[in-house]
């Protein structure tokens, strides 16, 4: 099984990628969600991130089967 | 409690219309108004057009949780937020927000709440196209007074 992330705007474009698909074993927060999925690059300052398309803390727990977002401050309105 | 978001242009006075319709007669009297419209300068820069990106799903999730919380704020109605995500061009509008309550101070204060409340929390990206053909993320400002995008 596996966890979705899924990453947007300025940050998808630095990236060069939209989503991906990390394993799940062995990953408990969302900071392991981003390790697992970035191996090379620390979490640039400011991003923020969702769990199942609600905002969530770098500690909040992922279970499997999960969405986790990253992405800039928010600029609508 | 309405979401919409709109792919093509928006019509803000219309959906307020509309929507004020479908209350009862008689149950509010006062509906406070904010619409947001795209400017053609930002930065010092001329801005020829606009993208904005959403995170389809969340978006609607937290603007649904930003009503929400307004209505334990204030005793509203009803409250009306729409928002344009894609591709826009100068002086279209980009956000509708509305609330209905029996008295102004009620509505007043919760459509400024919902407006503020959706620039901090809504999963929405600006992105500019400017005159020499660059593009550019807006950046969020800590002054909500000089944020990109609209006229606040």
């Amino acid at each position: 099984m596996s966890i979705t992330v899924r990453y947007f705007a300025s940050l998808r474009e630095q990236l060069g990628i939209s989503e991906a698909s990390v394993p799940a074993d062995g990953i408990h927060c969302v900071a392991d969600v981003w390790q697992r999925a970035q191996p090379d690059r620390d979490l640039p300052p400011r991003v923020l991130a969702a769990l199942n398309h609600a905002h969530a803390s770098l500690e909040d727990p992922v279970r499997d089967g999960d969405e986790v977002a990253f992405f800039p401050p928010v600029t609508g309105g | 409690m309405t979401v919409v978001l709109h792919s093509d242009p928006l019509e803000p006075f219309s959906l307020v219309s509309e929507h004020e319709r479908g209350l009862a007669p008689g149950s509010f009297g006062a509906c406070a108004l904010f619409v947001g419209t795209m400017r053609d300068f930002n930065d010092g820069e001329i801005v020829t057009g606009m993208t904005l990106e959403h995170y389809p799903g969340m978006t609607e999730r937290e603007l649904a949780l930003i009503e929400d919380d307004a209505r334990t704020r204030w005793p509203i109605q009803d409250s009306l937020i729409g928002h344009r995500v894609g591709r826009i061009e100068p002086g279209q509008p980009i956000v509708v927000v509305a609330a209905w309550s029996a008295h102004r101070q009620a509505a007043f204060e919760a459509c400024q709440f919902l407006m503020e409340a959706l620039k901090e929390r809504a999963p929405l990206w600006k992105q500019e196209a400017l005159e020499d053909g660059g593009r550019r993320w807006v950046s969020p400002s800590p002054n909500p007074s000089h944020q990109g995008g609209e006229g606040l």
